[in-house]
């Protein structure tokens, strides 16, 4: 050993023991505010947990009722946002991964997309306001889905493109050498071999739009009735948490924490779903 | 067409024992570009039917590059370009008009790294055969297990073809590939180091299907293994600095080279 390496070593021992003690103090602190939001939520939301929740709709003041309209309503904006959203997400992401790839237009596709991805939610339910409800003259279903959709468009690109630029060149190769053409090869073989990635992508969106308020209280609004009309305003969870949770009822209140127990543990769910995905998908 | 004086007079260097041969591929003044880099230099050579030629050659002497000059492989890529001629049976596979796939389907290829598809040992073979006929089932069947004995897996696999093909190890991967080369029935089969990420049992097992497929194909394989070449090939072209140096039956490359080069090569005296 050189003398005096001892020394050195020590120091870096010590360097890494401090260091390691920063990281670990900087992720107790994040940890720390989830578990206690998770808390809270279970606390004050947990109580009012019960099927008239999932079975009646959205009581008046002082009356009875649980929150089966923006539960549906939620659902049927999701599913139609997801439904939008998806097949132009895919498109986009394909052509970047396996098209575009070294042209100049990818670049500048990929730049908006991540500026899309990152845009506040709220600018985006303004302007769909002004394309959608202005013109239509009412609030509407629709006009949440479009939002929605609009927010769903730039995840699903981005994991489109990066799940299928992990497919290895060789692959491509290899399809080529038996003569697929490359809409086949995409399509046979590039999606399939991305798919638990691309799925993933989809159930992140998901989870990103589920709890999404902004966007809607510029396009679907709300409705306390039972209407599953998309041409008319229509009732969603985070707005009605919004609703209820502002005001001076008490039953509404509490109605609300239940609504964001349900959200807060629907999104928890799909992303551990999304994440056992994700790590099948790189074992195989 | 006349293939025989399209092809054959045109023997490059040495090799006074091939002008027997049928020339299936000849290549003529071949130049190859990656964007301004030359990576081959007036490159001729035929190569002939049902004989195996090997490409040997120090890294990055061209050897792949050639090889993927003949079924257009780098045609996937922008900014590279092939100059000369290119005669499949006496017609230009460079030209324009040429339709890669079909060519493709002339002429197959297996590569460096087994590349099954993400799909079942079955489906993989299958794949291929359907992108050029409409087959019922049960023929469908006879062909998938044709191309697998053909490429002595069908014993290991015939249990369980719905398995997926990346459950099967290296040199069985690698057979697949092979399988799925060979089903499509092409003319010539290009071989890109197909055993250099394999074992020595994997590695003489496709060595010894090597010599099988050549009463049916035109193959050419490129190897970093002259030992590899000395068994299997019966021409070999000895490359270096994307030229071609010397080209003429194995046996005289090895044992009676012409070029120093060459000689130093396979003596390892360099590369």
């Amino acid at each position: 050993m050189v003398p005096g390496s001892t020394k050195l070593y020590a120091a870096r021992r010590r360097r890494n023991t401090i260091s390691m003690a920063l990281s670990l103090a900087a992720t107790a602190f994040g940890l720390g505010w989830l578990v206690l939001i998770l808390g809270v939520l279970l606390y004050e939301g947990f109580g009012g947990l019960s099927l008239k929740v999932f079975t009646e709709m959205t009581p008046p003041p002082g009356a009875d009722g649980g929150l089966l309209n923006p539960i549906l309503g939620s659902l049927m904006l999701t599913a139609l946002a997801v439904a939008i959203g998806t097949p132009l997400g895919m498109l986009a992401g394909t052509y970047m991964a396996e098209y575009g790839r070294h042209d100049r237009l990818s670049t500048v596709v990929r730049f908006i997309n991540d500026i899309l991805l990152s845009a506040p939610s709220i600018v985006i339910g303004l302007f769909v306001y002004e394309i959608m409800v202005a013109p239509m003259g009412h609030f509407s279903g629709w006009a949440g889905a479009v939002a929605l959709a609009v927010i769903v468009v730039p995840v699903v690109v981005r994991t489109t493109e990066d799940m299928l630029r992990l497919v290895p060149d060789t692959l491509r190769e290899a399809a080529a050498s038996i003569g697929v053409p490359r809409s086949l090869m995409i399509t046979r073989i590039g999606y399939r071999a991305a798919k638990a990635g691309i799925i993933t992508g989809v159930l992140l969106a998901i989870a990103r739009i589920s709890g999404e308020t902004a966007p809607l209280l510029f396009t679907s609004l709300n409705n306390q009735f039972d209407s599953f009309n998309l041409n008319a305003p229509i009732a969603s969870l985070p707005v009605v948490i919004f609703q209820f949770a502002l005001s001076p009822y008490a039953d509404w209140q509490k109605l609300a924490w239940t609504g964001a127990l349900i959200i807060t543990f629907t999104v928890l769910a799909l992303s551990i779903v999304a994440r056992a995905l994700a790590a099948s998908g790189k074992q195989s | 067409m006349n293939v025989a004086s399209a092809t054959v007079p045109f023997v490059a260097h040495s090799a006074a024992d091939a002008s027997l041969q049928r020339g299936k591929v000849s290549i003529r003044d071949l130049n190859f570009y990656y964007g301004d880099t030359r990576a081959l230099k007036n490159i001729s050579l035929s190569l002939y039917q049902n004989k195996v030629t090997a490409f040997i050659g120090p890294s990055g002497c061209g050897k792949s590059t050639l090889l993927r000059v003949l079924n257009r492989m780098y045609d996937l890529y922008p900014n590279q370009r092939a100059e000369g001629e290119v005669l499949l049976d006496g017609e230009d596979i460079l030209s324009l008009q040429q339709d890669v796939n079909m060519l493709r389907a002339r002429i197959g290829m297996v590569f460096q790294k087994p590349t099954p598809f993400p799909m079942s040992i079955y489906e993989n073979i299958a794949f291929g055969i359907r992108l050029y006929e409409r087959l019922p089932k049960s023929e469908l069947d006879g062909r998938v297990e044709t191309a697998l004995r053909r490429a002595a897996l069908w014993e290991e696999v015939k249990d369980k073809l719905s398995a997926n093909g990346l459950s099967l190890s290296g040199g069985q991967q690698q057979r697949l590939c092979i399988a799925r080369t060979v089903s499509v029935k092409p003319e010539v089969i290009l071989l890109d180091e197909p055993c250099s990420a394999l074992d020595p049992i994997s590695t003489a097992k496709i060595e010894g299907l090597i010599d099988e497929l050549k009463e049916d194909y035109t193959i050419v394989i490129v190897t970093h293994n002259m030992q590899q070449a000395a068994r299997v090939s019966d021409f070999t072209a000895f490359m270096y600095l994307g030229e071609l140096i010397e080209f003429a039956a194995t046996r005289t490359i090895f044992t009676n080279p012409t070029d120093r080069r060459t000689q130093d090569y396979i003596t390892g005296r360099f590369g």
